[in-house]
């Protein structure tokens, strides 16, 4: 035999005793399994719960409160789905999914999935007020006071000049997912304006941090409840006030955006089945002010969902009561 | 930045490709000259007239009858045959093999509160499989990565990554490499396919991920078919490349030797061109690696998921460290499969060598070693669940986020004038040119300048495809894009022959840089951009930046190669000959890796391509937002297929041209 073949030799079979004695003699410790089976009794008439997340803080504050809610009350088995709202609403005829627990409008998802398919119901209010529209940073607004006039606009246009805007004042809009009448606004109020695509809600958030910051001047397309409002509170440009109907024509809107009462909806299956956790759905409901709380222990206080959620509920007991299904 | 003060409009679309010395009586570059002299005066007279413009919601009869489409699609689901029989099949088949891979590695299974196999038993079988297939080095090296993982805390989101990644790239390979095997055997499925390929890698992913999840329902299935779609086309090309290379005198000699088709197909050509098939198993499992955020946004598990909830508050810092996670695993990959590679290629040098006998008995051992090791983490809890935390994560998240805190605060004065520089100075112009002349004048001195620098048959290409943008509705979003494709394409290629001539020159440089430009390709574009944001706020810039940080690594990579493959004796006298380091570089050097240059223009202006969409993210408007729109409200689905459309017949337009420039320029050697 040559050398080094017995050379490969010893060095396997080295390995072949430290894999021996590795496993007969270097492993004490606790097993897998021992200490399973303490706490995850099966969810009784619950059952499975599945609760898409859309990417957005807010709602994922709303839907960490349910979940929490449906798992030490209602012993169900919750399942989160990360979803885009488009995809979430197809869900619900698939029955992948079971609740939204936040929805901002969305009429044409509204007629698509409740008028035609009958795949969706509205399972009411979540009592939080969502609000759209254009706003400044704060630092604007105390030194230009008058700029949340929109009929003042034009005299400060030349403040959001941008290489991006020729020569016109940029107004940054923002995240895709919302629907935005900017363009026809601008064109309609005469406004010397170029809308500008930031194309995403970091995009937008990022923009306004940097603007607060520096004491840059920026107008762009916010929304509230948003957690970066309690970083920096935001100031609202009043533009024409909103009337029933008057953004009936997309090509000729001059009017502010109307007030979103966000809801909530659920599947037909999910509604029709009785579980509990549906009446958990239908029955939550709660303030701006508490889905800020939450938002903020999420966002700025880096807890997880599931503890920010823990956090909220044991320091509002009875609210919580007021959702659970009677008897 | 490299480049700020090229002059506007009239070189920046001419410098797009490698210029050539005029062969024949027509000299060509005064003739491009020509042309673009001759659309500035059109466009002094005819600015503002045809423009197509369309704004931002407003929709054409085709968007809104791809709109009909796609809810008709959605309402047939649950009665339609071909979704009980076909697409349910599928999905439960894929379903299955990612929740077994989860099961395996990943997830609690089988009644187990834990995944079947631990940390330890990860990381021992992983670095056997790699030591067997590659060398102890890279063994080494992902062991480390593996262990790596679990120090940032990110152990279980890593293993839900690698289950879904080796899923979509198990599936890729079960139909890619038969496919490309046909495609290198027939020449007819070849031209098949290539459009189709194009199609798979250009189409932006945002297009057709809701369909998908319609398709395949909510789930792994889906996931795992957005991220085939766009990995699985290196390894059909690459293997029908490498079939199309073997060279034919082993092949005559098996001919006359008798052998059967199946037997020169598995004793010649697989085994001859078994490099390169590996090489596109390795451009695969990047490909796949590149998709994880985007399929997070489907629900798909692991650490495109940490990532998209960081960037929902901003958190910089543990985008950073998931990101970084997504690296790592994408350079152990990579080195694993190109160790793969070089043994396969030494393998068939030596094969049945002493070497390999020798190899035997170590095989043996280490592999009994290694089940020992995945026994104790299917046993014991402590070889199971990463313990062993440190704060590396933290520290990680902590010093990212402290970076980018000082960037925004003291460098954003210096960046914006930049970002103002190049927009005023470059872009602007150039956008101007095209957006307000008449689409018909683009249109014609598109056509005419395919002829110009590539063929006549380039230019039916390009005729076509500028035909089709018209349809889509979408002419002057395309142009925007157009225009930043162009300077974003011009900045890729600085970049790269800058880096790629130092790498080329420097063994260092290259083991420096290296890492680097991995690092670029595969860590999730937002989690760079968000400083980005801070310094150059959103806008064109930005987003021209971001497809210039994806693209310029290929193409300096490309330019390392072509500068490394110049002979060391054409080098030599060179020198002897009394030439500098500059002109080393200019005389000899380059001119001689041209091939290669245009390669990486080509490659580089792909890959900004398929940065189009993140672009729109970040302020670059037009397609890009287009198709992000489109995602996100189901009233511009149609507007959003049409743009993704629009930036395919882009994407096809410019490879057509640029190759066949290339033909042209490279015929002599």
């Amino acid at each position: 035999m040559r050398p080094t073949i017995s050379k490969a030799g010893k060095l396997a079979g080295v390995a072949f005793a430290t894999a021996v004695a590795l496993a007969v003699t270097g492993c004490g410790g606790a097993k897998v399994g021992d200490t399973a089976g303490a706490g995850s009794g099966s969810g009784g008439k619950c059952g499975n719960f599945n609760i898409a997340i859309n990417p957005w803080v807010g709602y994922e504050a709303n839907a960490a409160v349910i979940a929490y809610v449906a798992e030490t009350e209602l012993k169900c088995k919750v399942t989160k789905k990360d979803l885009k709202e488009e995809v979430a609403w197809q869900g619900f005829g698939t029955g992948e999914v079971d609740a939204i627990v936040e929805n901002w409008g969305h009429d044409d998802l509204k007629k698509k999935y409740i008028d035609d398919q009958k795949t969706a119901v509205d399972a009411g209010s979540t009592g939080v007020n969502g609000v759209i529209g254009w706003y400044v940073p704060p630092w604007m607004a105390k030194q230009y006071p008058d700029i949340t006039d929109w009929k003042n606009l034009n005299k400060y246009a030349d403040l959001f000049k941008t290489s991006e805007s020729g020569g016109k004042g940029q107004i940054l809009d923002g995240d895709p997912s919302f629907v935005t009448n900017d363009e026809a606004l601008v064109k309609n109020l005469n406004l010397n304006y170029k809308v500008v695509y930031a194309g995403s809600e970091p995009a937008l958030i990022q923009a306004f941090r940097q603007a607060e910051a520096k004491k840059t001047p920026l107008i762009g397309y916010f929304y509230d409840p948003q957690w970066f409002m309690s970083e920096v509170k935001l100031v609202k440009v009043n533009l024409p006030e909103y009337t029933a109907g008057c953004d009936a024509d997309a090509e000729k809107i001059a009017c502010d955006y109307p007030k979103y009462d966000l809801n909530k909806l659920v599947s037909k299956k999910f509604a029709d089945s009785g579980s509990p956790a549906y009446q958990l759905v239908k029955n939550f409901a709660w303030t701006n002010a508490d889905q800020n709380t939450v938002a903020k222990y999420i966002a700025q206080d880096k807890m997880s969902p599931d503890a920010a959620a823990k956090k909220w509920v044991e320091a509002n007991k009875d609210k919580v009561k007021a959702w659970l299904p009677k008897g | 930045m490299t480049v700020t003060t090229t002059t506007p409009a009239a070189s920046a679309s001419a410098g797009a490709v490698t210029p050539s010395r005029p062969r024949r009586p027509l000299n060509r570059p005064l003739a491009v000259a020509g042309v673009l002299a001759a659309w500035v005066l059109a466009w002094l007279v005819l600015r503002g007239r045809d423009t197509l413009h369309l704004s931002g919601a407003s929709l054409t009869p085709l968007h809104r009858w791809i709109n009909q489409v796609n809810d008709s699609v959605g309402a047939s689901r649950n009665s339609s045959p071909l979704f009980l029989y076909f697409f349910n099949e599928i999905r439960l088949a894929i379903d299955t093999l990612v929740h077994f891979i989860q099961g395996l590695i990943a997830q609690p299974s089988f009644d187990r509160p834990l995944p079947v196999l631990g940390w330890l038993g990860v990381v021992a079988l992983v670095a056997y499989a790699a030591w067997a297939v590659g060398n102890w080095r890279v063994a080494l090296l992902a062991a480390g990565g593996l262990v790596f993982f679990g120090l940032q805390g990110l152990w279980q989101e890593s293993m839900d990554t690698l289950a879904l990644t080796l899923s979509a790239v198990l599936v890729s390979l079960l139909f890619g490499i038969p496919l490309g095997i046909l495609a290198g055997l027939s020449d007819r499925f070849h031209r098949l396919v290539t459009p189709v390929l194009d199609f798979m890698q250009t189409m932006p992913t945002f297009v057709y991920l809701a369909p998908l999840a319609l398709l395949f329902s909510i789930g792994p299935a889906s996931a795992t078919i957005a991220t085939l779609i766009y990995a699985a086309p290196p390894t059909i090309r690459l293997t029908a490349h490498g079939i199309r290379s073997v060279p034919e005198t082993p092949l005559e000699a098996t001919e006359s030797l008798g052998a059967t088709r199946w037997q020169t197909l598995t004793k010649v050509l697989l085994p001859l061109s078994k490099r390169t098939i590996v090489l596109g198993v390795n451009q695969t499992i990047m490909a796949a690696l590149s998709m994880v955020t985007i399929a997070a946004l489907i629900d798909a598990p692991g650490l495109g998921k940490t990532v998209v909830k960081a960037l929902q508050t901003l958190d910089v810092g543990t985008a950073f460290n998931a990101g970084l996670a997504i690296v790592v695993m994408a350079i152990v990959l990579d080195r694993v499969t190109t160790a793969a590679s070089a043994r396969a290629e030494e393998g068939r040098r030596h094969s049945g060598g002493r070497a390999e006998r020798l190899r035997r008995p170590l095989l043996a051992g280490f592999g009994v070693l290694a089940l020992a090791c995945a026994y104790l983490s299917y046993t014991y809890v402590w070889a199971a669940e990463f313990s062993l935390r440190g704060d590396v994560g933290s520290y990680v998240a902590r010093a990212a986020s402290a970076f980018t805190d000082w960037a925004q605060g003291d460098v954003a004065g210096v960046t914006g004038a930049i970002k103002d520089g190049v927009t005023v100075g470059l872009l602007n112009p150039l956008q101007t040119f095209m957006t307000e002349s008449p689409w018909w004048l683009v249109a014609t001195v598109a056509v005419a300048l395919a002829v110009l620098l590539g063929s006549v048959r380039a230019a039916v290409t390009t005729a076509v495809c500028l035909g089709l943008l018209v349809g889509t509705g979408l002419w002057q979003d395309s142009m925007i894009t157009l225009a930043m494709t162009i300077v974003a394409t011009l900045l890729v290629m600085a970049l790269g022959i800058v880096l790629g001539v130092w790498m080329g020159r420097s063994d260092r440089a290259d083991r420096v840089i290296r890492p680097v430009l991995d690092g670029a390709q595969t860590m999730p574009a937002f989690v760079y951009l968000l400083p980005f944001l801070a310094l150059f706020s959103s806008g064109r810039f930005t987003a021209i930046l971001a497809a210039v940080v994806f693209a310029a690594p290929v193409s300096t990579k490309i330019v390392a190669d072509g500068v490394r493959g110049v002979s060391a004796t054409t080098v030599e006298a060179a020198t002897a000959a009394g030439s500098n380091t500059w002109q080393l570089i200019t005389k000899v050097q380059l001119p001689m890796s041209r091939r290669s240059l245009t390669l990486a223009a080509n490659q580089g202006l792909i890959y900004v391509l398929s940065m189009v969409v993140v672009g729109g993210l970040v302020g670059g408007g037009a397609l890009g937002y287009d198709v992000v729109a489109g995602f996100s409200q189901s009233q511009l689905y149609g507007k959003g297929l049409a743009a993704g459309l629009a930036i395919v017949l882009l994407g096809i337009m410019l490879d057509r041209i640029a190759r066949a420039a290339a033909e042209r320029s490279g015929g002599p050697r």
